[in-house]
């Protein structure tokens, strides 16, 4: 029997909310279904599940914001025989709302046919025995404590059940706020360890536009922050001659249909993912102090919305796409990071991120990495610039492009030939 | 296809591509990608767009031709017309 957890959709994600569930007790379900909605501070995110099965029990009901690594439903493997019973509930496992607001809906939201009852069960006992510990906060509590900064696991609730209340909060804040400084830090939830789940019980409330865009702030003012303090930084730039790869995708082009063009941003991902294989100090991860490096190739591409604000989703495997396979990836990240309907998996597992200020922009991008990753390159806007090559100065299409690399994980003579080599992949473009 | 309906095809697809731009205020000589922000994977999807309702297929090398909102009724008339 496997928990299915809410995942981590990226450094910036506490918590998650499911909006609905697409599966029942019952159902099979298969690697990469998508079984649930949850809203994030980014975006509404279609959550896949890992492996097959069949899904024994919904833990968490729709409604409900849960921390990351929260147990959400059990899946029963296909080769697993029926589970024994579970264990009935302990009372410490056994959440109630607290008692200030109003009960949130144990039933599902949707109108269904009559279905077998949702068991709502703890994770099954395990040595050593998962500690879980409810956070019972009132929806006035929980606002002010986002308002206000408060890290709920480290206030301690006076209410009925230990329900945190806003008092609680506001108590929390101004002790912080006397020992100064260092809160910051503090400030910053502490990642939920193996084993131990921690659920937030609120009331469900559809997020308005306007708080959805103070949360992505936040979102993304909490991940860049905790970058800017761990990740110490260093900063690369070259300038890359385009016109080869311009002229060859303007050729390319003219032959293509509108609907099957291309893009330069996927002549730009091709390069960068064929690049780091031969510098994969720049692709992977920096977890618990050591760095692990990838041998899948996910590039995390960056994308503006409008009315502000960022989403990097990930596209899968980028050295062994084609440029047309990328090309269309691109589209469809595009068109659902801009109706803010994203994949788990594409969300959650980006190796290094590339962000492309695109031709109205600026002409040098100076990155701030993603944690846990250890890279970003940037590319600025193409253009046109003298340039003297075998004695004679002409007009180039000429693009800047940097890197913002970990210091932890390698050096300034790495990351330059990790450039280079970017810079010659893009004037041979035939042979993306 | 007359100038109007042209021209209201066109901002039917530029509300898809930008739903939060204003495109009531929009000024017909001035830059569009400046004026609502547009990326260079909008201007290919507000392409394709183009190419599905109307059966034009505008080359890259017309983009320009496309960069104002006056400019690319214009140049969509000359090519409906031509087809």
């Amino acid at each position: 029997m496997a928990e299915f957890r809410m995942p981590a959709l990226g450094a910036d994600m506490d918590s998650g909310k499911i909006i609905e569930w697409r599966i029942k007790p019952g159902d099979k379900v298969k690697r990469g279904d998508i079984v649930a909605l949850v809203d994030t501070d980014k975006a509404t995110i279609e959550v896949e599940v890992f492996e097959n099965g069949i899904v024994e029990s919904i833990v968490v009901p729709e409604g409900e914001t849960v921390a990351v690594g929260t147990a959400l439903a059990m899946i029963r493997g296909e080769a697993e025989a029926v589970a024994p019973r579970a264990p009935s509930p302990t009372p410490a496992a056994v959440h109630k709302p607290a008692p200030p607001s109003p009960a949130p809906s144990r039933a599902p939201l949707r109108a269904e046919p009559p279905s077998p009852p949702i068991a709502i069960v703890p994770p099954p006992a395990q040595a050593p025995a998962p500690a879980r510990r409810s956070l019972r906060v009132s929806p006035l509590a929980m606002r002010v404590a986002m308002d206000l900064g408060v890290n709920l696991l480290s206030v301690k609730g006076t209410g009925p059940d230990g329900a945190i209340t806003r008092k609680d909060v506001e108590g929390a804040a101004q002790a912080a706020a006397q020992t100064a400084a260092p809160a910051a830090a503090q400030a910053q939830p502490p990642a939920p360890r193996p084993g131990e789940a921690i659920k937030v019980v609120s009331m469900p409330r559809a997020p308005a536009a306007g708080d959805r865009q103070a949360a992505m702030r936040k979102a993304i003012a909490a991940a860049m922050g905790r970058s800017k303090r761990e990740i110490p930084h260093y900063y690369l730039g070259t300038q890359i001659d385009m016109s080869a790869a311009m002229e060859w995708l303007r050729a390319e082009n003219l032959n293509r249909p509108v609907t099957n063009r291309l893009l330069y941003s996927a002549l730009l991902l091709k390069a960068v993912a064929i690049a780091v294989r031969q510098i994969p100090e720049m692709n992977g991860y920096w977890v618990d102090g050591v760095f692990k490096s990838s041998a899948a190739i996910h590039v995390g591409v960056a994308i503006s919305l409008r009315q502000g604000g960022l989403i990097a989703p990930a596209i899968h495997d980028v050295d062994k796409l084609s440029l047309d396979e990328i090309m269309v990836s691109l589209r469809e990240l595009v068109k659902r990071v801009r109706a803010g309907i994203l994949r788990s998996s594409e969300i959650a597992d980006a190796t290094l991120t590339v962000t492309s200020l695109g031709e109205q922009g600026v002409e040098t991008v100076f990155g701030i990495i993603y944690p846990p990753q250890v890279a970003l390159v940037g590319f600025g806007r193409i253009v046109e610039r003298p340039w003297a090559d075998k004695g004679m100065v002409g007009a180039r299409p000429v693009m800047t492009a940097t890197l913002a690399a970990d210091h932890r994980v390698s050096d300034g003579h790495r990351g330059g030939l990790f450039l280079a080599a970017i810079d010659r992949i893009l004037r041979e473009p035939q042979k993306l | 296809m007359t100038d109007v309906e042209i021209k209201s095809l066109v901002l039917r697809e530029l509300k898809k591509i930008a739903p939060e731009a204003d495109l009531e205020g929009l000024d017909g000589a001035a830059d569009l990608r400046e004026q609502i922000d547009l990326d260079s994977m909008d201007i290919l999807n507000l392409a394709v767009a183009i190419h599905e309702t109307t059966g034009v297929d505008i080359p890259e090398a017309d983009y320009p031709r496309m960069a104002t909102l006056d400019g690319a009724v214009a140049y969509l008339r000359s090519r409906i017309k031509a087809k």
